[in-house]
């Protein structure tokens, strides 16, 4: 019914199962025997049949379909672009002369098409951007710097220019735009090489948590829809792994009546599961801003998960945003609220976290208990103030459990004004928290757990 | 399977569409290789997307009957396999000489859950493993043997083989990761919500008698309040009863009034009905009649 599949093309599936694999997508043998199966019974020539074959018997997660699009685009390129080759024919004579145009005619032609935001429209507009300013000779060869010369050469900031008639472009309109122009860059130079372009390892670049706050939103709340998920689970598996605990005399004998009194089936005794109350300090200040836009964002998952959740924000001085959180679903509008209405910061705009542990405890004492979680999500840089470590161990004296969570790589604690070690002493545990692995981690800990060593 | 079928993927996708089940491209070719390759499939996606429904799909499809076990936290072997009906055995203890015991075990006494079921089944079936991310991963170790080799060990018989070969499918609501070994031993499937197109096709085919002006603006509003941050986003099986609803009420179009009269059909959480009322129920321009006179 379908031809076979042509003999060059079994290597390349297999090195492209390599790369998968090389990416942390666990392709086993099985996986790639069911590949070659499914291609023998789908058309291979046709692009999106062999793409979702490829895609059904390899990539088995929503995340590791992620990447297999990702390598799945660089790895089949060829046939890509013989495709926009086709397609560009058409494209091209709607800027009719792209070399004649002068540069003004030509960056207003790209606002235009980064304002309207269309896919196709923003690639014609790299294309274009592209053969210009190659034609000028300006290509460096290197994509990544290419991509900002042209942008510096065609003007393009966010938010600027509202003065003029043209429409203000933001951030994102900017970083899509750059993400066409990379990808025809890189286009562009594997044609002219004709090898694909050493390959960035993804696994870094597109998994880590954003540590930019360029870096878009989306990521963020990937990770947080993540998180969200196992959360919203945790409490079940952890009760099915310790079902079998203690027997339930009563429930026994009452199940025994059943066989003659013998008691032939044990019941056991259901484990509640812990119902933490949890405190959660988060550092809003500029030092953290992206990684406080993170766990702004994962303290509104934990509202969806946790009844029994008060939430705070400090910078110089603490202030409540439980109430926000709560009645705010969406996240932007919460956090938007929340840099209105906190009131942290004073006079600086630095942390001072000996401060905050004062008013945190004069305000919050009494509520805590042995059934209290503490969680403080900062960098512990206190820029020089006193960081009042004996207030915080009270603090966590009194609470069941404390946890700090910091966005820094352990490398980088305690240099400069970096105090951590004086406030891990009286955690429970502190962890380094800037990829979503250092995060499950973290939740597997406080949905009950043993804490683990790394 | 062994017999060199000669369907093709669009087949598969016109069969489907036949029962009433609009297949996008990824699920047919998936469904198709299901067939072909006598995989399991794990189909994962958020709620309400028609997982289930594609597997009840196929068996109507394929004139196969289903057979469904439906997951849930503490399912055991006893509910999903087989368990020896005891107090037959105990009857025929009693009823019996001392020494003849021994026959107890036999298929006499063994009752068959939805899995042994379906693997005992002298014609072909189509068996739904609904909602496995449920279950704990003990049980889905015993799938295993289920999956890979259509066959059950019972220790007292011995290995009970499928005579025929089951399409089966499993679905999850991507609670919990799944094992790996269960993934490596299934094709995979991952269904999002439709298109506004597909979906107002989707809406359509179940309600028939429905303007299609009103189909686009309702499948419209229905995308609107998915983009929101829900609790619980609309189905597409809310979105038809939607549908349904407006023809009754006889509604000929969606306006705020309407919205706001029939919105608890598709949202049900009250915190979420807060804030759709507050999001879309505005966007949905005011008094009846202006709207429709601009559309007349």
């Amino acid at each position: 019914m379908t031809e076979a599949l042509p003999p060059h093309l079994a290597p390349r599936i297999a090195s492209f199962c390599e790369r998968l694999r090389d990416e942390g997508v666990a392709v086993g043998t099985s996986e790639l025997l069911d590949a070659f199966a499914a291609l023998e019974r789908v058309p291979w020539g046709d692009r999106a049949d062999f793409r979702e074959a490829l895609a059904a018997t390899l990539a088995k997660s929503q995340e590791d379909r992620r990447v297999f699009e990702l390598l799945f685009e660089r790895f089949f390129f060829r046939a890509a672009e013989a495709e926009a080759l086709g397609r560009e024919i058409r494209e091209d004579r709607r800027y009719d002369g792209g070399d004649r145009l002068d540069l003004d005619e030509l960056r207003e032609a790209i606002r235009q098409a980064i304002a309207e935001g269309t896919d196709g429209e923003m690639s014609d507009a790299a294309r274009l951007a592209i053969a210009a300013f190659g034609r000028r000779g300006e290509g460096s060869g290197v994509v990544g710097v290419d991509v900002q010369r042209i942008r510096r050469t065609l003007g393009l900031q966010a938010g600027q220019r509202e003065a003029g008639d043209e429409p203000a472009l933001d951030r994102e309109q900017i970083q899509a735009f750059e993400r066409h122009l990379r990808r025809e860059l890189e286009r562009a130079l594997i044609e002219r090489t004709e090898t694909l372009p050493p390959s960035r390892p993804l696994a870094e670049l597109d998994r880590a948590l954003p540590t930019r706050p360029t870096q878009d939103l989306a990521a963020v709340h990937r990770a947080v829809a993540q998180l969200k998920r196992r959360l919203a689970t945790l409490g079940h598996e952890q009760r099915g792994r310790k079902r079998a605990a203690t027997v339930d005399m009563r429930r026994t004998m009452r199940a025994s009546l059943e066989t003659g009194g013998v008691p032939l089936r044990l019941r056991y005794r259901q484990q509640r599961p812990r119902r933490p109350e949890i405190y959660v300090l988060c550092d809003v200040s500029t030092s953290v801003t992206s990684a406080s836009v993170f766990f702004l964002s994962v303290l509104h998952a934990l509202h969806d998960s946790f009844r029994k959740l008060r939430s705070f924000v400090f910078i110089e001085r603490i202030s409540e945003v439980t109430e926000v959180f709560e009645r705010e679903r969406d996240f932007r509008a919460a956090s938007e609220k929340i840099s209105r209405e906190g009131g942290v910061a004073d006079v600086s705009g630095y942390t001072d976290y000996g401060r905050v542990w004062l008013e945190f405890f004069d305000e919050i004492s009494d509520d805590l208990g042995p059934r209290s979680t503490v969680i403080v999500l900062g960098d512990a840089r206190t820029n020089g103030r006193e960081p009042h470590a004996e207030v915080f161990a009270r603090l966590s004296e009194r609470a069941g459990r404390t946890f700090w969570l910091n966005p820094e790589p352990r490398l980088y604690w305690n240099y400069g004004d970096s105090v951590m070690a004086a406030y891990e002493r009286h955690c429970d545990a502190a962890f380094e928290c800037w990829t979503t692995k250092h995060l499950e981690r973290f939740v597997d800990v406080i949905a009950g757990a043993a804490p683990v060593a790394d | 399977m062994s017999e060199q079928s000669t369907q093709t993927v669009a087949d598969v996708k016109q069969g489907l569409e036949r029962v009433g089940y609009l297949a996008d491209e990824p699920a047919a070719l998936v469904s198709y290789l299901a067939q072909e390759l006598g995989k399991p499939v794990l189909v994962e996606g958020p709620a309400g997307v028609g997982k289930t429904e594609l597997a009840k799909a196929i068996s109507r499809a394929t004139d196969r009957p289903l057979i469904r076990l439906q997951c849930y936290e503490g399912l055991d072997e006893a509910k999903a396999l087989y368990e020896w009906n005891y107090r037959k055995q105990l009857l025929r203890i009693q009823a019996t000489d001392e020494d003849s015991w021994d026959d107890i075990f036999a298929e006499d006494f063994l009752l068959s859950r939805p899995l042994l079921a379906a693997i005992a089944s002298s014609e072909p079936v189509v068996l739904l493993i609904d909602e496995i991310d449920k279950t704990d991963q003990e049980f889905e170790a015993m799938l295993l043997e289920v999956l890979s080799d259509f066959q059950i060990s019972i220790p007292e018989l011995g290995v009970i083989e499928a005579r025929t070969h089951p399409i089966v499918v499993l679905t999850s609501n991507n609670s919990r990761e799944l094992t790996e070994a269960l993934k490596r031993r299934c094709l995979y499937l991952w269904l999002d919500y439709p298109e506004i197109e597909r979906e107002m096709e989707i809406v359509r085919l179940h309600a028939p008698e429905i303007d299609e002006r009103l189909a686009r603006r309702l499948v419209e509003v229905v995308h609107m309040v998915r983009q929101l941050d829900l609790k619980k986003p609309p189905s597409i099986a809310e979105s038809i009863d939607w549908a349904r609803a407006l023809l009754l009420l006889g509604a000929d179009d969606l306006d705020s009034s309407v919205f706001a009269r029939t919105m608890s059909i598709i949202v049900k959480h009250r915190t979420d009905i807060d804030l759709v009322a507050e999001r879309v129920g505005v966007q949905l321009g005011g008094p009846p009649g202006l709207e429709a006179e601009a559309a007349g």
